[in-house]
């Protein structure tokens, strides 16, 4: 892959999305039979699953916390998932992402409730093509609330990236290596509105007024991406109700 | 049919309607789990789809013996808390009788839960007349969430099945329940309850699985003639 001489011409992007477009998304619960709640997710060329597992006991011993459950969280991506092999095992970039998703979960999640407990949440990235962080936190909010664990609202991430100079929702690879910025979100949705932003990182620069319009065009973005989530957990259980 | 809420979902705005699977914040009353929402007159509460069990006081449930210690056993009752049934809670204890020859490990009893600490350290008893510890019958586990059906309003189901099939029916509320009776006839039981679990929120369930029950009794009959 080489950098593309124009990210945008005619107002259209190198697949043909216009900037304000999310790419297409698939989702499917319950896709794990051996987890408390699984997901599988697709955005664009994103593959990933995710399973969740618990409130469980803790092991090893000493982590637990005698006033709320722990949360684990595993992003980890197979060696096949990108055009050169990647070592397997976690490195750098996947403990950091493990680390700031974990904590954008912490936000909503009710610990309280499980004391000397653990939630485990993996996910695994089959296939990536940028914004795998954000895929994931998507199929792992969906992947709880099929566990049936408390949470204050669901968890809805996108991202948006900056490349000639235009704010582009959910960049796909030529974007997000080549653009001049990069910035992922996670939103909490409570009611049927954004409540706040759970995760916000930055890669590369931006102006006090490109970020305010990002912020705008994220929202937008994961509203689209919420009523999916919603739609496809939705479809699973009215299916098992009615089956008479 | 009730309708699906998912964690988040904003189900009322007076919060001294605030039931189960619900929490408060601000005036507002929002669901905290997926369920079925139920709304009454004067309650609003989420039903559980899905979930691990959270032992509560007054539980009846089935343990199995994980540990045997000098003054106890430690029970596993699928949850992600163990269980403590202390020697003194136990009828069957007498001065002279170590607690491996009552119990050992592996051996289920069914027990209720009589306390619960802060730190979600559970105590269990076996003085109640519901409890016995577990030495024949069968065993079948199902979704925790769907034990309020197998049982059924003020128990119409569980009684249902224990009048039809003439067998000794235990539900713990756990995801545990215990039968006991005739072999044909606990097969036949074993097979209802795993209907009420996959059916469990369609309406008039009842009259089905008692369809059901007729349909497989009628079979034994004609087998036995």
């Amino acid at each position: 892959m080489s950098r593309p001489e124009k990210f945008i011409i005619d107002g259209k992007r190198l697949d043909g999305r216009t900037p304000d477009q999310l790419r297409p998304i698939k989702i499917e619960v319950d896709y794990l039979k051996r987890a408390d709640g699984s997901c599988y997710l697709e955005m664009g060329k994103n593959r990933v699953v995710a399973a969740v597992y618990g409130p469980r006991e803790v092991h090893p011993r000493h982590l637990q916390d005698p006033t709320k459950a722990i949360i684990r969280y595993r992003y980890n991506m197979a060696p096949f998932s990108v055009e050169e092999r990647k070592r397997p095992g976690p490195d750098r970039r996947s403990i950091e992402i493990s680390k700031v998703s974990k904590e954008a979960f912490e936000a909503v999640i009710m610990k309280e409730l499980f004391p000397r407990s653990a939630i485990d949440i993996f996910v695994e990235v089959l296939q990536a093509d940028a914004g795998s962080r954000t895929a994931c936190i998507n199929a792992a909010s969906v992947a709880l609330v099929d566990a049936g664990i408390p949470m204050k609202g669901i968890l809805t991430s996108v991202a948006v990236a900056k490349v000639d100079g235009v704010l582009v929702l959910d960049p796909m690879k030529e974007e997000d290596n080549y653009g001049e910025a990069d910035i992922p979100f996670a939103f909490l949705i409570r009611g049927g509105k954004i409540e706040s932003i759970a995760l916000l990182q930055m890669d590369g620069k931006m102006t006090k007024e490109e970020i305010k319009e990002a912020i705008n065009l994220a929202k937008k973005g994961a509203m689209e991406i919420y009523q999916m989530q919603r739609e496809a957990i939705m479809k699973k259980f009215i299916e098992e109700g009615e089956n008479e | 049919m009730r309708k699906i809420v998912l964690p988040g979902d904003l189900i009322s705005t007076n919060p001294k309607v605030a039931g189960y699977g619900t929490y408060i914040e601000g005036d507002k009353v929002y669901a905290k789990i997926l369920g079925l929402f139920d709304e009454a007159e004067n309650s609003a509460k989420v039903i559980p789809l899905k979930g691990k069990y959270i032992p509560s006081i007054g539980d009846t449930v089935i343990g199995i013996v994980r540990e045997v210690t000098a003054n106890g056993w430690n029970l596993d009752i699928n949850s992600p808390y163990q269980a403590f049934l202390p020697l003194t809670e136990n009828p069957e204890t007498k001065p002279g009788k170590k607690p491996n020859d009552i119990l050992d490990l592996g051996d289920a009893v069914i027990a209720k839960v009589i306390n619960i600490d802060p730190r979600m350290r559970v105590t269990v008893t076996m003085k109640d007349k519901i409890c016995r510890a577990i030495r024949f019958g069968r065993i079948v586990a199902i979704n925790p969430a769907r034990i309020p059906r197998v049982i059924g309003k003020k128990g119409s189901m569980i009684k249902l099945l224990k009048s039809e099939l003439d067998v000794q029916i235990v539900a713990g509320q756990n995801g545990l329940i215990w039968l006991n009776g005739d072999r044909r006839k606990i097969s036949i039981a074993e097979e209802a309850i795993y209907l009420i679990e996959e059916e469990a929120h369609t309406e008039g369930l009842t009259d089905r699985v008692a369809e059901f029950l007729r349909r497989r009794k009628e079979c034994l009959a004609q087998k036995n003639s």
